[in-house]
Parts: structure tokens; C-alpha cells; sequence
């Protein structure tokens, strides 16, 4: 029997290893500094949320009011935030109605009152983490409609809204892979792509044969941002650090509320385990 | 006739008793209901599970208070209550965890049972309740993972609806007579409310009441698998019984403390449990038009999704294999079958195996999912071990049970992940192990050298 469970247990840790996640578009999550406790980053968030994405992008299950929460009064959310002729107590809803949105960009964007949430993956990297990444991976694609891409989320219909902020940056991306012949379907070796996408959105690519050593045999795909004004883009990842600690303090904005009730939930029950432990014993004690 | 009962209590509760039976319901399934004194913590998940039903009804009458079943706005009343209800998120995580920790608990109670069997006989129909209790869970389950109108809760329940259309010609029909639409839909929606909030709890207190009456009717079996009610004393009380309350309270009192301390740590620390518990995908509202890229049940159903991904046309193949082998071996060599049953049964072996290849692969995975949960209605029948009890069977007997488990963890676990050739032959062995393990249980069950069973249970006193 306890053999038996000791086999299990030890499964149980093999089958909850955690196995390596990618985003949809292949490019691997940055870590977004965790910022959802600071009140000043926060506050600074939410400035960035409705100046900048609350055009297009509604939270419908966002009070304005909600924001009491992370140190405002109504009069500077009135003052400062509402720019529409809502009161503090509207929810954050937009004018542009999804049929409109989807004649003008091919898709309504989403609500993002929970969108935090919903971009985490499973034992994997976080929401904050996707949102952190994606705001920082646009570069310029002239043969897209917008004029924009993005390598975590490849062909999205969203253009780069915050570009003055960020400054020009070109995009160098790094291929590794095998060709192959297309008649005959065979193996023509490795070769490394390397395609340079300019401050304007042109692109230039190279490729050079790789020998058959010395390199890794499975695909990679790398992408280099290099900014062309790095002091700018700087100021620009700080700005959405602070934005990503927004957008998850909003998508559950009780999150720290309920830690630190949990904190005293669990001292009760720890507490009344002990008497209950003890009162079991008292009971037991004379059964023979 | 109420004047020929003797009654012994006096005042009001002798007021009651001459009109309600409450002091000798009181004694006949707590105080003075005897339960083995040697249960293990494997005994806990029984009145977890009463605890957690609780939970569950509880937070779900307080969820109707502030839930809207309409597909225009049902997501936004689920955000509605996560921020703007007092305690809202509170009662919802209690809610989305209790659903998980139901299952968890149902899985190590119904493991308890099968380690002790406390399905053998007299406790047969202990056992078929309980079964149809972990079938009305798994519809409530299902049911209520639709209410929160999220990416998952409808492809998930599309996915599981249009299961249906593939039996043979009312297929297609049913589906739509149970989604109340070509697609899921408001209608659906309503439906699945209605199913979650009244109709199953109905059924699932039933069979609780029936599952823990005909239980009192045989007594508790215990980790020995011997019956205490075979040593008496004078008094009929067994001798190795101690009466439920205190003793089994107190015991109860404890494992639910520690129970508690488990259940909140997820609600107030991990309620997602990293996208287990609440998907991640399901934060993103219902979406008819765009199919999420990989659509997976949550957890508590994984092993069976996996089963039925696993039937696939070439698996089809070794299924009727296999039937037409179990046939032959049935109509030749079997002593169990007499008579006319040495024809029908392998006659009807004959004609699944003909079927198998006959209808559409769809079909028969919707049956190994179905019969993976059916079979188990029949484990008391099947099993033919001279021993109740893991203990005092031979050492290889414990090896299949812990093949088994282990099986049906890994099922779970490729159950969550996208389909790969690789995962789809596991599957495809994992789905033969765990039929097999209760198919052959008549071939398996007997045989081996079985250790003494004791007379009297094995207890150390604490």
C-alpha cells in the first residue's frame, strides 16, 4: 500500500512537469516586472489604458469608479481620466459600435476587462507576461495594411498606437532551417535567413548555407529589436510595465484583497485544526 | 398505532417523537450507528464529499441570486459578480474550486472503494448509487462549465453536444433536440441552466439519501474488508464498532480541518489553479465564429475525452479484434456460462466486433467514453476475489491496481494536451488497460495465493 503510493506520488510529479509553452506567434514571453501592488505604477497605468487604448478597446466590466481603488478620487478620475461625458460611476464602455469596428479594422477588438487573465497559459507564462511582450514586439511591415506586424502575434489587424512613444526601431529576424528540394521533396541542407526590417518597414534578406556540423538541427526563429533611440524605448518599456500592472490589477481587482483575507482564513483553520486535532484525540484515546 | 410506540423522551423532543421519528433516526445513523473502528484516512472522502455538495448548493443559490442565463449577458453578470457583489468573488471561487474539489474527492472515495471492496456483496447497491451519483456529477459538471458563456464552456459543450449526432440515425436530431438550436446558443444556455440548478441537484440529493440509507442498512465496510457485525456481544453491538458520533464526528471534524485549510489555500492563493481549475481561455467571451485552436475539457473529465479521442478507425480494427478473440475464447473455454447464455453472449460479442466496423469510429468513442463510467455499474459482479480487501491479496494484485491508477492519471493527463500520433497510440493503450483491468477482472480476480483474512479487524489503538 505504501509502496503504491509512493509510485504515485512520483507519477503524479512526472506528469505535472511542466513542458515548454510558446505564444500563438512562436516568439518567447518576456517576464513583465510585477508592478500590480504599486500604487504610483498603477495610477500611471491607468492614465496610459485610457489615453491610449480606450479608443478602440472597451472594459465593459470596469467602473470608472473601480479606480478609487488604486488611490484616486473621483475628482481626479473626473478631472483626468473620463474624457467622455461620462460620470465617475459609468462603466468603461466605448462609442464605436463592434459592426463599425469590424468594417474599419476586420475585427472588433476585444474587451480587455479580463484580458490579463485570459492570455495566460497553462503552468506557463502569465497574462502580464503576453500583454508585456506584445506591446513591445510591433515593428514596421510595409506590405501590411496598417503598416505594422508583430512577432508575438503575427498578422494582427492591431496597429502600433503607441509608436511615437517607443521611437523607430528595425527588427532583425534570424531563421534556421532545413531546404528542401521542391520536385523531389529531398533534404538540400541548413541554411540561416536573416531578414532586416528598417525603421520604415522595408525588408531585406539574406541567406547563407549552413554546413552540415556545427549548428543545431532543429528550426529556430530569433527576432532582434534594435532602437534607434534607446533612451526613448526605455521610457517606453517603463510606460508599459506600468500599463501590464493596470491591466492585471483590472482583471481581478480584488486579487490583493483576497491574499491578504486568505492570510487570516488560513491562521483560523490552522488554529482550529489544532483543536480539532486535539479533540479527536481526546475522544480516541480510550478506544481499545 | 403512534400510542404503540414507546417512547423514552419526555418535554418537547417527547412531543416529536410520539408524532417524528427524530430521537430513533437520530440513533439509527449517528449515535448508535456502528462503524468499524479501524477506518483509515481513506474513510475522510465520504463525508467530504457531503461537505463539498453542500458548499457547492450553498454558493450556488447565493450565484443565481446575481446570474443572468442569457447569452447576451451572462459573461458580464460572471465579471458582474467577481467585482461589484460584495463577496461576490468569494462565493464564485468556492463555487469554481468546490467543482474541482468534488471530483478530487469523488476520485480518492471511489479509489477507497475499490482498494476495500466496498462494492462486494451485501454492498451492491451502495455501490450502483454511488455510481449514479459520479454520473450525476459529471452531468452538473458539464452543465454548469456552459453558465460562465467563456471560449471554453461553449466549443467545449459544441464539442460534447455534437458527440450525440454520431450514434446512428437519430444522431443528428438528438443533438439539435438537446441544444434547442442547430448550434450552442441562448437556448442552450437556458436549458443547461435550468438542468444545473434544478433538475440534477434534485436528482443528486436523491441518491445521496439513498446512497447513505442503503450504507446504514449493511454497515460500513472498513480497510480489512471483513464484517464487524460477525462479532457481537451481548448486547448486539459489534465489538469492533464504535458508534459514529463522537467517535466518527470527531474524526470528521479533523479531516475537514484540514480539508478547509487545502480548499481556501486555492481560493484565496490559486484560484485558477494555473488554468486548471478556471481555464484561462475561458476568460474571453463566447465566440461562435471562432473556434479556439485547441479545445480541452476541464481536468475532472480528461481521462475519458482521452478515451474517446482514442477510438479511431484503425483502433476500430483491434476493438472487433479483440471482441471476436473474447467470442471464441467465451463459447469455448468459459465455465462461468451456462446454457443459453454460451451462445448469447458471445453471439453478442460477435456482433459489436461486425458493428465496430459497420458504424463510424465517432460513434464508438462516444461508447468507451459512456462505457468506461457504465462498466463500472457492474465491478460488483465482476470482481470474484475470495478477499474484500487490498490487504490479503496477492502482491501483483496491488501491481494491477497501481498500473491501473497510474493509467488513468496519464489519460487525464494526454487528455488536456492537443492530439499527436505519440499521445494517440498511448491513449489508444491506456483506453485497453483500463477496459481490460474490469473486463478481465473475472480471469485475474480469483487467482494468485491470498493471505488469511483475519478474524477480527486489525487496530491499533491511537
Amino acid at each position: 500500500m505504501k509502496k503504491l503510493l509512493g509510485a504515485l506520488a512520483l507519477m503524479m510529479v512526472m506528469v505535472a512537469a511542466p513542458s515548454a509553452h510558446a505564444a500563438e506567434g512562436g516568439a518567447p514571453l518576456e517576464v513583465a516586472p510585477n508592478r500590480v501592488n504599486d500604487l504610483a505604477s498603477l495610477q500611471n497605468g491607468a492614465k496610459v489604458f485610457v489615453n491610449y487604448c480606450l479608443n478602440c478597446h472597451s472594459a465593459n466590466s470596469v467602473r470608472y469608479s473601480d479606480l478609487r481603488n488604486i488611490g484616486l478620487t473621483d475628482a481626479q478620475i473626473q478631472g483626468n481620466l473620463v474624457f467622455t461625458g461620462n460620470s465617475v460611476n459609468d462603466m468603461m464602455r466605448i462609442a464605436m459600435t463592434p459592426a463599425d469596428a469590424k468594417r474599419w479594422f476586420g475585427t472588433t477588438p476585444p474587451d480587455l476587462s479580463v484580458m490579463a487573465r485570459a492570455k495566460s497559459i497553462n503552468a506557463g507564462p502569465s497574462g502580464a507576461d503576453y500583454i508585456y511582450t506584445y506591446m513591445r514586439s510591433f515593428y514596421r511591415d510595409a506590405t501590411k495594411l496598417t503598416g505594422w506586424d508583430n512577432v508575438v502575434f503575427p498578422s494582427v489587424a492591431m496597429p502600433h498606437v503607441m509608436w511615437q512613444q517607443q521611437g523607430p526601431r528595425t527588427l532583425t529576424k534570424v531563421v534556421t532551417h532545413e531546404v528542401f528540394d521542391e520536385t523531389s521533396g529531398e533534404s538540400k541542407g541548413w541554411e540561416r535567413v536573416t531578414t532586416v526590417f528598417d525603421e520604415s518597414g522595408y525588408s531585406t534578406s539574406t541567406a547563407e548555407p549552413l554546413q552540415a556540423a556545427g549548428h543545431s538541427t532543429h528550426a529556430t526563429t530569433e527576432f532582434r529589436f534594435t532602437a534607434k533611440d534607446p533612451a526613448r524605448a526605455q521610457a517606453y518599456d517603463n510606460q508599459i510595465a506600468d500599463l501590464t500592472a493596470f491591466m492585471s490589477w483590472m482583471a481581478e481587482p480584488v486579487q490583493s484583497d483576497r491574499k491578504r483575507i486568505g492570510m487570516w482564513v488560513l491562521l483560523y483553520l490552522g488554529l482550529f485544526l489544532i483543536v480539532a486535532w486535539r479533540l479527536n484525540a481526546v475522544f480516541w484515546k480510550d478506544v481499545k | 398505532m403512534a400510542g404503540e410506540k414507546k417512547i423514552e423522551t419526555t418535554g418537547l423532543l417527547g412531543w416529536i417523537d410520539t408524532r417524528f421519528p427524530l430521537t430513533s433516526t437520530w440513533k439509527a445513523h449517528v449515535s448508535e450507528y456502528y462503524a468499524p473502528k479501524n477506518f483509515n484516512w481513506w474513510y475522510i472522502f465520504g463525508s467530504l464529499a457531503m461537505l463539498v455538495l453542500v458548499i457547492q448548493i450553498v454558493t450556488g443559490i447565493f450565484l443565481v441570486m446575481h446570474y443572468k442565463p442569457d447569452a447576451q449577458k451572462a459573461f458580464e453578470s460572471v465579471e458582474y459578480i467577481m467585482r461589484e457583489v460584495p463577496g461576490g468573488w468569494l462565493i464564485r471561487y468556492m463555487h469554481s474550486t468546490g467543482a474541482s474539489m468534488f471530483f478530487v474527492v469523488v476520485y480518492l472515495h471511489m479509489l477507497r472503494g475499490l482498494f476495500y471492496g466496498s462494492y462486494r456483496k451485501p454492498r451492491e447497491l451502495v455501490w450502483i448509487f454511488g455510481v449514479a451519483i459520479f454520473l450525476c456529477l459529471m452531468a452538473e459538471a458539464f452543465m454548469g462549465y456552459l453558465l460562465p458563456w467563456g471560449q471554453m464552456s461553449y466549443w467545449g459543450a459544441q464539442v460534447i453536444v455534437n458527440l450525440f449526432a454520431a450514434i446512428p440515425l437519430i444522431g443528428p436530431d438528438l443533438s439539435i433536440w438537446i441544444r434547442g438550436d442547430y448550434v450552442v446558443s441562448d437556448a442552450t444556455l437556458n436549458r443547461f441552466f435550468a438542468f444545473h440548478v434544478i433538475a440534477i441537484p434534485l436528482i443528486l440529493i436523491g441518491l445521496v439519501v439513498a446512497h447513505i440509507v442503503a450504507l446504514h442498512e449493511v454497515g460500513s465496510n472498513n480497510p480489512d474488508g471483513i464484517e464487524i457485525k460477525a462479532n457481537k456481544d451481548e448486547n448486539g453491538i459489534p465489538l469492533d464498532g464504535v458508534p459514529f458520533h463522537p467517535f466518527y464526528t470527531v474524526h470528521d471534524i479533523f479531516g475537514v480541518s484540514i480539508f478547509l485549510l487545502v480548499f481556501f489555500a486555492i481560493v484565496f492563493f490559486a484560484p485558477e489553479m494555473g488554468g486548471y481549475f478556471l481555464e484561462y481561455n475561458n476568460f474571453l467571451p463566447a465566440d461562435p465564429l471562432k473556434t479556439p485552436p485547441h479545445i480541452a475539457p476541464v481536468w475532472y473529465f480528461t481521462p475519458f475525452y482521452s478515451m474517446l479521442r482514442a477510438i479511431t478507425d484503425d483502433f476500430a480494427w483491434v476493438l472487433a479484434g479483440l471482441s471476436l478473440l473474447a467470442a471464441v475464447v467465451l463459447f469455448f473455454r468459459s465455465k462461468g456460462l451456462r446454457g443459453i447464455w454460451r451462445i448469447v453472449v458471445p453471439g453478442i460479442l460477435v456482433v459489436v466486433a461486425v458493428l465496430l466496423r459497420l458504424i463510424d469510429a465517432k460513434f464508438w468513442g462516444v461508447v468507451a467514453m459512456g462505457g468506461a463510467v457504465v462498466l463500472l455499474f457492474f465491478l460488483p459482479w465482476l470482481d470474484h476475489s475470495p478477499v474484500r480487501s487490498i490487504r490479503y491479496r496477492p502482491g501483483w494484485h496491488k501491481v494491477l491496481y497501481g498500473i491501473f491508477i497510474v493509467t488513468f492519471l496519464i489519460l487525464g493527463f494526454l487528455g488536456t494536451q492537443p492530439p499527436s500520433p505519440a499521445y494517440n497510440l498511448m491513449s489508444q493503450i491506456g483506453t485497453l488497460i483500463y477496459l481490460g483491468f474490469f473486463l478481465l477482472m473475472p480471469l485475474w480476480t480469483p487467482r494468485g495465493t491470498f493471505k488469511p483474512v483475519p478474524d477480527r479487524v486489525t487496530f491499533k489503538p491511537h
